[in-house]
This record gives structure tokens, sequence and C-alpha cells, in this order.
């Protein structure tokens, strides 16, 4: 999806205003959320992670160490990789925002935090059920975990500034220097907890770093998997957005409008002093 | 910028000196919050060690810190909602007073109110947790560190709730996972200063709240106006 789009169709709205809804409803693009090239990302997506599931669950063979329970890596690592994708798609966004106000961006970076945070929650979840077998406890005060966790509510939070209940544009403005500032928290975060684990004791299990070569491929079957459908999430995410920001538009137009027919049939007799 | 920072401190610590809100209901819910804490946890639980020390003195260090943190949300919400009234923060940046300075004046507000909440807050936590002083000079500038990375990011995130309904829900959700990191090194800090046998350097982690208070120092001179702009 392209910059220009929106805002040509944008543009394209205004000097209609004064027109009858429907043609302005054509005016602003389809009404669906889907494109061809959204089409055509799900179905790879689709493909994408029926191949992971091959890979992951049977093709692959078990871990030395770990056995079957290493196969949630080709879930948990992708989905790390997607979120932070999404998490700077959004510091991205808003930078951009703020330096021109583009409402692409500005949903853009919406979109991408509620993917974000989906997969954030999917990280939590997929590291809980792989703690439980390998070091024996969903939850560990290992810095990553910890850190993750706050992250997780700091983008709730975000999205939370999203659905304030102010002007569309001090609203954006707000979200964006919350967008910037999350991703700087997160650093923050991760390195002061970081060092508070290691004065203790450093939970240091991570993944062999050697990888038999089918292990490597569903891993790298698993990123394409995820990020595929993290794109494709977004891009029904965004053009949800993008819709709903017309409909106020366009709704402000038609009341207009409508307005503005009743006046053509005005009887001052009848009028409790509405619009006019 | 300084000129309009002190014209900002002066008018809320005004505004509290006439209304009495920190002093007669965020420092009685922080000493409430302490004495609650007692209830929770046990006072006859000793910890098995060389010192034999009780769990809620073992643990009054992030017991304080915590007790701090809900307090200076409650500060915080209270120095945005003085300026709710009739689009208060509107005229203040429309009077030509310079976003930074009003960033900071609100945030001297804050870390003044803090600080004397703090130092009451902490006499009680000596004396119903018991916990011994070991370092006096770690401790002061634990606490001062610490109040202004609190004051500084905390009006940072509540100027984002600014002017709304939902302040008083969303400030804390905003503030918190910011200010965790500083909870972490105050704690870690205080339990140093504390304890003759603690297994933390205070010092290290006392740079830490420095640089913290520092980064949120410039950042918050940078972002307050955007964030102000078109309320």
């Amino acid at each position: 999806m392209s910059e220009s789009e929106p805002r040509s169709s944008n543009d394209a709205a205004k000097p209609k205003s004064t027109e009858i809804a429907t043609e302005q409803t054509a005016s602003i693009g389809s009404a669906h959320t889907g494109s061809r090239a959204s089409r055509t990302i799900g179905i790879a997506a689709l493909v994408a992670v029926g191949l992971l599931a091959a890979f992951g669950l049977w093709i692959s063979p078990p871990e030395v160490s770990q056995a079957d329970a290493a196969r949630l890596m080709y879930v948990h690592l992708p989905s790390i990789a997607t979120m932070y994708l999404m998490f700077f798609i959004t510091l991205v966004g808003s930078i951009i925002y703020l330096r021109n106000g583009s409402r692409f961006w500005d949903l853009l970076a919406g979109a991408a935090a509620e993917i974000g945070v989906v997969f954030n929650g999917l990280t939590l979840f997929s590291g809980a059920i792989w703690g439980k077998p390998t070091w024996g406890a969903y939850w560990t005060w290992d810095p990553r975990v910890t850190s993750t966790t706050v992250m997780f509510v700091m983008y709730i939070g975000y999205l939370a500034v999203r659905r304030l209940e102010l002007p569309p544009e001090a609203r954006s403005r707000r979200a964006a220097v919350l967008g910037i500032l999350s991703f700087l928290n997160v650093i923050v975060v991760h390195y002061s907890v970081k060092w508070w684990r290691g004065l203790h004791q450093g939970q240091t299990i991570g993944i062999d770093t050697k990888l038999d070569g089918l292990m490597l491929t569903s891993l790298m079957i698993g990123f394409v998997a995820f990020a595929l459908t993290g794109a494709w999430l977004l891009m029904h995410r965004f053009r949800i957005e993008w819709l709903q920001s017309q409909i106020g538009e366009v709704g402000l137009d038609q009341a207009l409008a409508e307005r503005r027919a009743e006046a053509a049939g005005y009887n001052p007799s009848d009028s409790v002093g509405g619009l006019a | 910028m300084l000129r309009d920072m002190w014209l900002i401190t002066v008018k809320d610590i005004r505004i509290e000196l006439a209304s009495r809100v920190v002093a007669a209901q965020i420092l009685p819910f922080g000493l409430l919050v302490l004495i609650l804490f007692g209830m929770a946890i046990s006072p006859d639980l000793a910890v098995v060690g060389p010192e034999r020390r009780s769990v809620l003195e073992e643990i009054a260090p992030g017991l304080f810190w915590i007790t701090v943190l809900l307090s200076s949300l409650m500060a915080l919400g209270r120095s945005f909602a003085v300026e709710s009234a009739d689009g208060n923060l509107d005229a203040i940046l429309m009077a030509g007073m310079d976003p930074a300075g009003v960033f900071l004046g609100k945030a001297g507000a804050v870390l003044a109110q803090m600080i004397a909440v703090e130092i009451v807050l902490g006499f009680g936590a000596f004396v119903v947790f018991g916990a011994p002083i070991d370092d006096p000079g770690l401790l002061a500038a634990t606490v001062a560190l610490a109040t202004c990375s609190i004051a500084l990011a905390g009006t940072l995130y509540a100027s984002v709730g600014a002017g709304l309904r939902s302040r008083d829900t969303l400030v804390p959700l905003l503030a918190l996972p910011v200010l965790a990191p500083v909870l972490l090194a105050a704690t870690m800090a205080t339990r140093d200063a504390l304890f003759t046998d603690a297994t933390v350097a205070g010092w290290p982690w006392a740079m830490l709240l420095a640089v913290f208070a520092l980064l949120y120092l410039g950042v918050g001179m940078i972002a307050f106006g955007p964030l102000m702009e078109e309320t």
C-alpha cells in the first residue's frame, strides 16, 4: 500500500463534500480491507505456516538436550522477531508523523503497535510453555522475560493513548511522542533488569548456536511465516483504521448534506432550531 | 526558561499550601500503605541468616519505594488536575511561556512535594519496619536522585493524560512501566545504604538513577511542547 494512495483518495473526498453519501463512500476507495496484495501475502503466509508445521513438527529432528520441546523455538523466535519488527514500524511511523503530519504513518504506527502487542503476547505465551519443560517453571526472573513483560504493558499503554477522547490531531501527536519514547524505554528497562539479574545469578539458557541444517531451515521458515502473517495482519488492521478515520469525515459531510437537504424544504413553523 | 520554571513551581507550591492535598491526603495515604504492608507481610517472620532480620526489615527498601511510587502517582495526578479547569495549561502556553520551562516547573513542584512526603514516610518506615541506616550519604543521594527521576519521567507521562476524563486510570498504566528501572535502582541502592552486610554495591545504582534523571530531563524538555500542542 503506497503512501500516496490514501492521501489522494482523501483529497478526492473533499470537493464532493456536499454530494450525497453513496458517492462519497465510493470516493474513499474499496470498503473492504483486502486487496490483491494482501490476498497474495495472505496465501503466501498460509503456505509458509503449513510448511512451518510440516518442518517444525515432523521433518526437523528432535534436539539433543531438549528433545521435542526445542521445537517451540520455531514459534518463539519468529514471534520475537515479528514483535520487534512491528514496534520498529511504530517507532518509524511516529517519527515520520511528527515530522510531516502524515496520516498514513500515524495510522500505520498504531496498527503496527497493535499487531506488535499480539506477537508480544505470543512471545510471552510460547516462552512460558517452553520454559516449563526446560527451565522447570513458566516464569523466571530472566532479564529478557522480565523486560519483555514490561514492554507488553508499555505498548498496551500506547494503545490506550490511541483511544483517548481527544481531537484526532492532538491524540495522534501524543501517541507519536509515546511511540518514540516506548522504544527508548524498552532499552532502558532491558539494561536495568539485565544489570539487576547479573548481580545475582545469570539464567543463561540460550539456544545452541550450532543448529542442524534441517533445524535451521525450519527456523528460517518460521521467520518467513511469522513475518508474512504479521504483514498480512498489519495491512488489514491499517485498512480498518483508515476506513474508520474516513467514516468520521464522511459522516460529518453526510450530516451536513442532510441538513442542507432539510433546509431546502425549510418550514419555520416546525423548526426546533437545528443546524441550518 | 528558568524564570518560567520558577513561576510554575512557585505557583504549584502555593496551590498546595492553600489546598493541603499532598499534606492532608497523599501523605496519610502513604503512611497507611506502610502499615498495610506490615499487616500483609507478618512482622513475626524471621529471615534465616547471620543478622536474623525479620522479613519486613529485609524487604523494607522495596516496600518503601513501592509506597513512594504509589504516592507519587497521586501527586502527579494532582499536578495536572489543578490545571484541568478552564484549559489552564493551554492558557499558560498561549501566554508565551516556554514549554520546557513549564515542564521543569511542574516537575520541580512535584519534586519538592515528594521530597517532603518521602522524609515523613522515611521516618515512618524507619519506625514500623525497624531497618537500620548504615550509609546516610548514599541514602540521601538515592532519595534525591530517585525523586528527580520520578518527578521528571512522571511529569512527562502524566502530561499525556492532561485534561482527560480517563486521566486517573491512564497515568498509572503509562508511568509505572517506565518507572520500573527507578524502583529497581532505588531499592538496590537503599539496600546498600541500610544494611552493613548488603551484597549489592549501592553507588553504581545511584549513578543509574542519575543517568535516568538526566535522560528524562532532556527528553521531557524536548517532548513536552509537542505533547501539549493543540490540546
